[in-house]
């Protein structure tokens, strides 16, 4: 354990932390996993480390944190990630 | 124990700064050229190069990089050294303020110099003062003898875990850093006992840590409120090292430096180089009975508020020589002055003077305190 002067800013690793930034996106990735051939290209490309993967090596999005970017969409090459509105 | 094998040899600034250097024995360095301390970083460089010195020459592509470099080097645990000047402590800025925010323990020289515009590569203080806000201690030294053991103070003040904060060792481009004066230089052993290798670090990948992310405004105050509070505990530390330092050395140093203020009825109050042409003044108006005397503030940052104070209710007139000028205010050092004196029925006179270099003399200084013995000074005056 590092021995931090009180005082010093620094931050331990939390979940959440700083609040859950899903709650900025207006646009949601959705993936559609029949398309999906694991390349794992959105999973590399995702800023935000949003995306895991699965035991099946599927990758998953983490809504909590994924500000809705489009990044991984733009670059999945099968288009097996739709970006859907969810602000009416 | 004061030490008595003495090494006197004749130095340059820089190479006085650099000898220092090598003598904390720095792990990480990173330094990009720029005049006047261009020549200490080739010392440095040799001194790696060489093996007297083992340390990391990061050979880095600008000042921001530099401060960058040894910005997560000595979060790593690294003792660091870096080095500036003018637009390149400029171009450090946004590090400057990353690393006095995350209190990180690093020495950085400033060899001081003017600021474009116009082009100036000659002394002044306009680089140096820009960066009080940034919570780095800011030291200045008189003579190459004291840039010398500021640097070796610089690295037991900053590493000191009642401080942490980055130190700043200013000392005035070409006055200091081009000229040869005789300095007595510690022995390695001493200096190795004085300042014992770093024993901590803030990564450690068993217990990972974030380091400069986004606080809350509850957080980003309150870690503000605790720099503001190192600093003020840096008093003591500064005071203390000094202490330990003259016993070593027997050269007597403090938060400010009083030649012949006991009985002085008329202060002159300057910081670096040209102190020593204010002594020479003070002499000179006490041969012509006027009861002069100097107050040479060392660390600006902290500032001796009490300290200045104290000297100033005790004389009827004071003038505050400045080197940098807080445009629409007035002289930066001539301001910290009247704030530090506020309450006292006593003037406080500012002359601007030595901007970009312009040569200052024993002589002007006499004919300021004559004019402030007769009352006939103005509240501000540019010597042009």
């Amino acid at each position: 354990m590092v021995n931090v002067q009180e005082g010093i800013p620094i931050a331990r690793p939390k979940i959440g932390s700083s609040g859950f930034t899903g709650s900025w996106r207006i646009t949601k990735p959705v993936i559609h996993y029949d398309a999906c051939t694991k390349c794992r290209l959105c999973y590399f490309y995702c800023v935000e480390n949003s995306i895991d993967l699965q035991q099946d090596l599927y990758p998953k999005i983490d809504y909590d944190f994924c500000k809705g970017c489009g990044v991984c969409a733009d670059v999945c090459p099968t288009k097996a990630i739709e970006m859907v509105r969810e602000v009416k | 124990m004061q030490v008595e094998s003495k090494v006197i040899k004749g130095l340059v600034g820089n190479h006085a700064v650099a000898y220092a250097v090598k003598q904390a024995k720095p792990q990480v360095l990173a330094v990009y050229p720029i005049t006047p301390q261009t020549t200490m970083l080739e010392k440095l460089s040799e001194y790696v190069e060489s093996g007297e010195l083992k340390a990391k020459m990061i050979r880095v592509e600008s000042e921001h990089s530099a401060l960058a470099a040894v910005y997560g080097a000595a979060l790593a645990g690294s003792r660091v050294f870096t080095a500036t000047a003018s637009q390149g402590l400029l171009y450090m800025t946004e590090m400057i303020y990353w690393a006095g925010g995350q209190r990180v323990p690093i020495v950085a020289a400033v060899a001081t110099r003017a600021i474009a515009s116009p082009w100036s590569i000659l002394d002044d203080h306009h680089d140096f003062v820009s960066k009080r806000d940034a919570i780095w201690i800011q030291l200045m030294a008189e003579n190459v003898q004291e840039a010398y053991d500021l640097t070796i103070q610089a690295f037991k003040i900053s590493e000191d875990k009642r401080v942490l904060l980055p130190v700043m060792m200013g000392f005035d481009g070409f006055i200091l850093t081009h000229t040869l004066e005789k300095v007595e230089l510690l022995p390695d052993n001493v200096v190795d006992a004085f300042i014992p290798p770093r024993d901590f670090n803030l990564i450690d990948f068993s217990d990972p840590l974030g380091i400069g992310q986004v606080a809350s405004p509850e957080d980003y105050i309150y870690y503000r409120y605790e720099a503001q509070r190192s600093m003020e505990r840096s008093r003591e530390v500064i005071t203390e090292v000094e202490r330990d330092y003259e016993d070593i050395t027997g050269r007597k140093y403090g938060l400010i430096d009083c030649y012949m203020c006991d009985d002085a009825e008329y202060i002159i109050v300057s910081m670096g180089a040209w102190s020593g042409d204010a002594r020479v003044a003070v002499q000179k108006e006490r041969e012509k009975g006027i009861r002069a005397g100097l107050l040479k503030v060392r660390t600006f940052r902290p500032f001796p508020k009490d300290e200045v104070k104290q000297i100033v209710g005790k004389s009827r007139g004071v003038v505050v020589f400045d080197r940098s000028v807080s445009y629409g205010s007035g002289g930066v050092l001539a301001n910290e002055v009247k704030s530090a004196s506020y309450g006292l029925d006593v003037p406080i006179h500012s002359v601007i003077a030595g901007l970009g270099g312009k040569d200052v003399r024993p002589l002007h200084m006499e004919k300021v305190l004559d004019d402030l013995a007769l009352n006939q000074l103005e509240d501000e005056r540019w010597l042009l």
